[in-house]
């Protein structure tokens, strides 16, 4: 599924919306982040991205804040505004 | 294997519910409003301790209702129940070996999509369930309408809506618990499906552990959560099973490592076709209050200047309220008390009298007149952690963290030690990653808690009189910037320059329920008289009597000699033997380096000790006692805890180590430069 996509979450900037492709491996959270309500094919929007620093997105009805290399493993598709 | 598993954890609860009492658990993710209707349930009946063998607080109580009494016990907030933490496996282990008669899952209407997610995971244990359908009034305001009877058929279970800030729907909430009580069989309730390319895996997984699981673990959820990459379950199987069953087990979940994957989309899809039938009317693009709040209170120059403002107003309403309250118990009760007991006492014994008015009033006394400040501040943390800003407190300080490999979590307990060092330790809980959950321990005893602060706001008028706030401000800052340095040298020395991952919900902003923050005012409060009535009361007694013993001349004392044979080591810093000895007292209570001077000093009041005090030395030595009583050894509490969570003698003696080196030798050199530039 990785190669379907080449953009990361830090990537998209605020305001922008985007499925969830895939959650990157490793990191050792992916059980914390399904929890929360991302999965592949979950729609987020970008509430914060200053390009630095931590992001806010909303998906499922809330607020998650995520660290930048968080964000960074996060695979998405971005959707046209 | 984690000790969960070990037959203590069936101990008995600890409010002894009596037999025919029916114990209901209470489930529901973070920030649903579960303390809130826990504490609108039990009042003041309720227990805090602790689950067997965790550091996790469990709290419980009972509570009536038509006659009828119920024991509630509040379960860990948790996300799901899958083991990313110790929460997780609390709530689950409850559920399926203490065989509770009913819980009571909470979610938010406001947020239904997100929290419906528990609600997934519980309806697959075998229990009774109802849902406690939290915040309509917050989700009204946002433009959505839950239909609770299409919720309640298409989950089957009950759903009773509520507003607990307002103690709203709660007589329902209770008839239907009682309904479903009484009902003998538990009704069939839709459940999530995983994904059909893993159903096969599952039921093989399921056929071959069957036979070995302890009888009150469901097959299929055991087979559940190994796909789910549960290293709690994987665990349990490896324990249970034969050697080569358990291969098989692990070689079929290496093939199927992104099952998790499926499972947690299963449920959102059982989620969503929930929704589907039981939610209307979606806000559409209007902009919430929390957006507006945060478009400010996250930003990355707004947002901290905002939480430097609101950390300000904390201690100014501390200070500003609490010690002129403090000052006015120790003037106007602590004084006169001790005054009157001396002319009560003036027939008995000297030794009597001593004890009474120097060692219970003077020592005690004192100390437990700082409970103001200390309520003050927990009230104030607590109001702020309700209405849903330390989330965004973390979230700014998430960069900052950075420089010491922290990420934003573990500012909230650091923040938290303003308070009391106890609860930062225990607080550290919340940080995922050990290596950051340690140096955020390590760090903790770095934060000045009320008790050195009081014993700060007690001594710096004393020496430096107008100056007095200038140099405590700037020793309080010292301490923090000696916090961030010392953050960045162990993180490169000891944990290498790694950092750990930083998830986080933010959640909705609400107005706080000044019951929730009572209740944490008076549990704190009750600790802390309780510390004041034991560890304080006892070294009080003890610094009395071996200042008297053995011929009443405290000159000459046991407590003399002590300090004496420790003196020089305390002239490195300035202090003659009174000041070593107040300083080692501080080890079992911060605060007590006030009653041992007090005590030192002879019964006098505090006015008096702080004139006396400011007489017998030079405001080099002041500066350098003061430096190092802020920095010096953490508490024994604070020790206890620190050993207990970092589950390491090894790591404890290190943080003492580091405290003991850095404070000697700060409050050294304080000395010499001060001293020597003739202060």
């Amino acid at each position: 599924m990785d190669s379907i996509s080449n953009t990361s979450l830090a990537d998209l900037h605020t305001g922008e919306q985007a499925t969830i492709a895939s959650l990157g491996r490793g990191s050792g959270i992916q059980g914390r982040l399904t929890a929360l309500g991302f999965t592949p094919g979950a729609r987020l929007t970008v509430i914060q991205n200053y390009g630095h620093g931590p992001l806010v997105v909303a998906l499922r009805g809330a607020r998650v804040a995520l660290g930048r290399s968080e964000a960074g493993a996060i695979q998405v598709l971005p959707l046209p505004a | 294997m984690s000790d969960c598993h070990t037959p203590s954890s069936s101990q008995a609860p600890v409010v002894q519910a009596a037999a025919g009492i029916p114990t209901i658990a209470l489930a529901g993710q973070p920030n649903m409003g579960k303390s809130t209707l826990f504490n609108l349930l039990t009042g003041l009946n309720q227990h805090v301790g602790n689950w067997p063998g965790k550091t996790i607080e469990k709290k419980e109580g009972l509570f009536k209702h038509d006659g009828r009494e119920y024991h509630l016990v509040d379960l860990p907030g948790t996300y799901s129940l899958t083991a990313n933490s110790p929460e997780e496996v609390i709530a689950r282990e409850y559920i399926l070996r203490q065989l509770p008669d009913l819980v009571l899952a909470v979610v938010s209407a406001a947020n239904l999509e997100r929290s419906l997610y528990l609600v997934s995971e519980l309806a697959a244990l075998p229990c009774r369930l109802v849902i406690a359908l939290n915040m309509v009034d917050v989700a009204s305001q946002e433009g959505i309408d839950v239909d609770v009877e299409k919720l309640s058929a298409a989950v089957g279970v009950p759903v009773i809506p509520l507003v607990a800030t307002h103690a709203r729907g709660v007589d329902s909430l209770l008839q239907a618990i009682r309904m479903e009580l009484q009902s003998s069989v538990i009704e069939k309730r839709s459940m999530p499906e995983i994904r059909s390319d893993h159903r096969q895996v599952q039921s093989d997984l399921e056929a071959w552990i069957r036979p070995y699981l302890p009888p009150e673990y469901p097959p299929a959820w055991c087979a559940l959560k190994l796909l789910e990459g549960d290293a709690e379950m994987r665990g349990l199987v490896r324990g249970a099973v034969p050697a080569d069953t358990s291969k098989q087990v692990e070689g079929l979940l290496l093939k199927h490592d992104d099952a998790f994957l499926a499972i947690a989309s299963g449920r959102y899809a059982w989620i969503e076709s929930i929704l589907r039938s039981a939610v209307h009317g979606q806000k559409a693009g209007q902009i919430s209050i929390t957006d507006r709040i945060d478009r400010y209170a996250t930003h990355p120059v707004s947002g901290l200047a905002i939480l430097a403002g609101i950390l300000g107003l904390v201690f100014w309403l501390t200070f500003t309220i609490g010690s002129p309250i403090q000052n006015a118990l120790a003037k106007g009760v602590v004084a006169p008390l001790a005054a009157w007991a001396g002319t009560l006492l003036a027939g008995v014994p000297f030794w009597l009298r001593g004890l009474v008015v120097d060692g219970l009033i003077g020592g005690v006394g004192s100390v437990l007149t700082f409970l103001p400040i200390l309520m003050i501040f927990f009230g104030a943390f607590s109001l702020l952690e309700d209405v849903g800003y330390m989330a965004r407190a973390a979230y700014v300080m998430d960069n900052f963290m950075h420089w010491m490999g922290l990420h934003g979590k573990s500012f909230l307990p650091l923040f938290l030690g303003f308070g009391c060092n106890v609860p930062a330790v225990l607080g550290t809980r919340t940080i995922e990653s050990r290596q950051a959950r340690l140096l955020t321990i390590i760090l903790a005893p770095l934060v000045p808690c009320t008790a050195r602060m009081a014993v700060l706001a007690f001594l710096t008028p004393a020496f430096f009189g107008p100056n007095a706030v200038i140099v405590s401000w700037g020793l309080i800052l010292f301490s923090l910037i000696l916090l961030v340095v010392a953050g960045v040298i162990l993180n490169r020395v000891i944990f290498k320059g790694e950092r750990s991952a930083f998830v986080m919900e933010l959640p909705l902003y609400h107005t706080p329920n000044l019951r929730t923050t009572g209740m944490l005012v008076w549990q704190r409060s009750l600790s802390f008289i309780k510390k004041a009535g034991t560890t304080i009361l006892g070294i009080s007694m003890v610094v009395w009597a071996l200042s008297i013993l053995p011929n009443g001349n405290v000159e000459t004392s046991f407590l003399a000699s002590v300090g004496r044979i420790l003196e020089p080591i305390g002239r490195w810093m300035g202090l003659d033997w009174r000041l070593t000895v107040a300083l080692l007292t501080s080890f079992m209570a911060k605060e007590n380096s006030i009653a041992t001077l007090g005590v030192l000093f002879g019964g006098l009041t505090q006015a008096g000790l702080a004139q006396t005090i400011s007489t017998s030395y030079s405001a080099s030595t002041g500066l350098a006692f003061l430096t190092v009583s802020l920095l010096f050894i953490p508490c024994a509490a604070t020790v206890a805890v620190i050993r207990q969570e970092t589950g390491s003698w090894r790591w404890t003696f290190l943080n003492i180590g580091l405290m003991l080196a850095l404070s000697v030798g700060i409050a050294s050199g304080v000395y010499a430069i001060a001293s020597g530039m003739g202060v």
